[in-house]
């Protein structure tokens, strides 16, 4: 339900950084406001419907989701990254991803695994091309976005995220 | 006037002894079947005001949370004998009980004295004649769990460990990490450390004088040392990854830990001496939370080289590996048991985490715990019990179960989410 959520964002997203990028080549990405917004799970600061010009970043998901003791990226997570990397490419700075897991499990093993999360999405964003500087950093189970004990709040805690 | 003070002091000194009771509060969920029965008679004191400490009361306590014993309640007992020509064992075979202790304290000039004994009341022996403590005038808690420890293996045979300490990880209602000290029973708990970052991997140095941890108050992960008693801190480690999970060797001069600085998690071992790492597994899967072995010359680790985390052991001298699971899909934390025949370890049984303890030589797995979610065990000393964390609704808390499973108590913090016990080695000489 969620990942179906998110993989319509996904194409729409995906659809909107590509038809920017093929607008005009000599306008820089960061030029168009306008385009669709894709569903988010991290809630928009508020204000971002005036026309102010920001980074086409901010409006990508920042969050990647991962399948229990898994640290392999999903096919929606690939095509995310595809367009963090263009967006990365064109406005470098330097990021940091911040792996996590849920609780299940031992701590140390989770640290571990959070790290194999980050690592994998930072080697991701290195094939696309990204040559900027990337810091990784492993929380394990340490920081869940949701403290609950079920499925869905063990969804959105296997996560890595960009900063 | 002098008794309008004596009477503030008195309060004082109740107020200052509920706020010191234990921050952990503990119930027991199950007992040992046949629980042997002990009375601990109230310990007379000559002192003008009464105690700062029921030291009956904390003994009785210790040896109810063992499982092995059922205690009798002061207000059922028909006399209160302190000296040996006050005991008549008719007053305790009416009231059922196998055992009695009886004890006094005399105010000396350090603190406190006691003398104690411990009579079977089935075959009218004296068990422990007048034994003898002395302790400091703010270690009644100290004095009471000695008594424990002797009254419980001059029963059982097996080493006490009532006067040993737990280490554990609290995050407060704020979200503040606390690394606290306590007693075995929860009672004085002490503030090592605070931060606003993740605290974890809680170590006991073998001397109990100095505790290891992850900290990640540098906005990422690095180990740190850091003497109990004077505060000092030394930070161990600080590589690009992971800097996780130390393990104090046996004999207390390297730790054992985990770092990725080669991109990927791999055990290494630290001479604190000399600060010399070396690196003792490689392989590209994750390995990660050593053990040593109780003589120090092999390591326990959790490995998912296999496909799923599996327990491993390395020979140190030849790097020889050996898998020691095979018994479910997901099997990590690996600690010995103090006589070297059983692995305790978090088990995944039928897609729950529970505590389990396998047979080395039989390769037997049984499950000790019937909560979800638990990890990190922590055994004791003396092998009979070990702690680990576990959930109770959305908050973490710790529990106790025995090696054999018969017994089994929780202790939940009174706020805030507590995780990752450590048993201390034995603090005192037997």
């Amino acid at each position: 339900m969620l990942s179906k959520t998110i993989k319509l964002g996904f194409t729409l997203l995906f659809a909107a950084v590509f038809l920017a990028g093929c607008a005009s080549s000599s306008k820089p990405v960061e030029q168009t406001p306008s385009q669709p917004q894709a569903p988010q799970s991290v809630p928009q600061t508020t204000g971002s419907d005036t026309n102010t010009v920001q980074p086409v970043e901010v409006n990508l998901e920042t969050v990647f989701y991962f399948d229990f003791d898994q640290s392999s990226l999903k096919p929606e997570t690939r095509a995310l990254l595809t367009a963090h990397a263009v967006a990365l490419k064109a406005s470098p700075r330097a990021i940091r991803l911040e792996g996590h897991a849920d609780e299940r499990g031992t701590r140390e093993y989770n640290i571990a695994l959070g790290e194999r999360r980050a690592l994998a999405v930072r080697d991701y964003l290195r094939s696309e091309g990204v040559n900027s500087s990337i810091e990784v950093v492993s929380y394990g189970e340490e920081n869940p976005v949701d403290t609950s004990s079920n499925e869905s709040a063990w969804q959105l805690n296997r996560r890595v995220e960009l900063k | 006037m002098n008794r309008t003070i004596q009477s503030l002091l008195a309060i004082l000194i109740f107020i200052y002894s509920v706020s010191t009771r234990a921050e952990l509060v503990i119930p027991i969920v199950q007992g040992v079947d046949n629980p042997t029965v002990i009375a601990v008679s109230p310990f007379a004191y000559n002192g003008a005001a009464p105690l700062a400490e029921k030291v009956a009361d904390i003994i009785s306590a210790d040896l109810y949370r063992s499982g092995q014993f059922k205690t009798i309640a002061a207000s059922d007992m028909l006399s209160f004998p302190s000296r040996q020509q006050d005991v008549v064992y008719r007053d305790w075979r009416l009231l059922g009980s196998e055992y009695l202790v009886i004890g006094n304290v005399q105010a000396i000039p350090t603190g406190f004295s006691a003398n104690f004994s411990l009579y079977d009341v089935v075959s009218q022996k004296v068990v422990l004649n007048n034994l003898k403590v002395n302790v400091g005038s703010d270690a009644l808690r100290d004095m009471a769990h000695y008594v424990s420890d002797k009254v419980y293996e001059a029963i059982t045979g097996i080493r006490g460990a009532f006067s040993t300490q737990i280490l554990y990880i609290e995050q407060t209602p704020q979200r503040q990490y606390r690394l606290i000290r306590a007693d075995m029973d929860g009672a004085r708990p002490q503030e090592l450390l605070r931060s606003k970052q993740p605290l974890l991997s809680p170590s006991w140095s073998p001397d109990g004088k100095s505790v290891a941890y992850v900290s990640f108050e540098t906005s990422r992960a690095a180990i740190f040392m850091q003497n109990i008693a004077t505060g000092k801190r030394t930070q161990l480690t600080n590589f690009q990854g992971l800097n996780s999970a130390p393990a104090w060797s046996p004999d207390g001069k390297k730790l054992a830990l985990v770092l990725s600085k080669d991109g990927n998690p791999e055990i290494y071992t630290l001479d604190i001496a000399t600060r010399r790492f070396t690196r003792i597994t490689n392989h590209f899967g994750i390995d990660t939370e050593p053990h040593w072995s109780s003589d120090g010359k092999a390591v326990m680790f959790t490995s998912n080289r296999g496909g799923k985390p599996q327990i491993y052991q390395i020979t140190l001298s030849n790097r020889r590996i050996e898998r020691l699971t095979f018994d479910g899909d997901y099997n990590a934390k690996p600690q010995v048991t103090p006589d070297g025949k059983g692995v305790v370890m978090v088990h995944r049984y039928d897609g729950v985490f529970h505590i389990a303890v396998q047979d080395i030589a039989t390769g037997n797995i049984r499950v000790l715990t019937q909560t979800a979610l638990d990890e990190s065990p922590s055994i004791a000393p003396n092998g009979a019990t070990l702690l680990y964390a576990t959930k109770d609704g959305n908050r973490g808390i710790l529990a106790g179960v025995s090696l054999d499973a018969g017994v089994k108590y929780k202790l939940p913090a009174k706020s805030g989410d507590v995780r990752e016990p450590a048993w201390s080695p034995y603090l005192t000489n037997p």
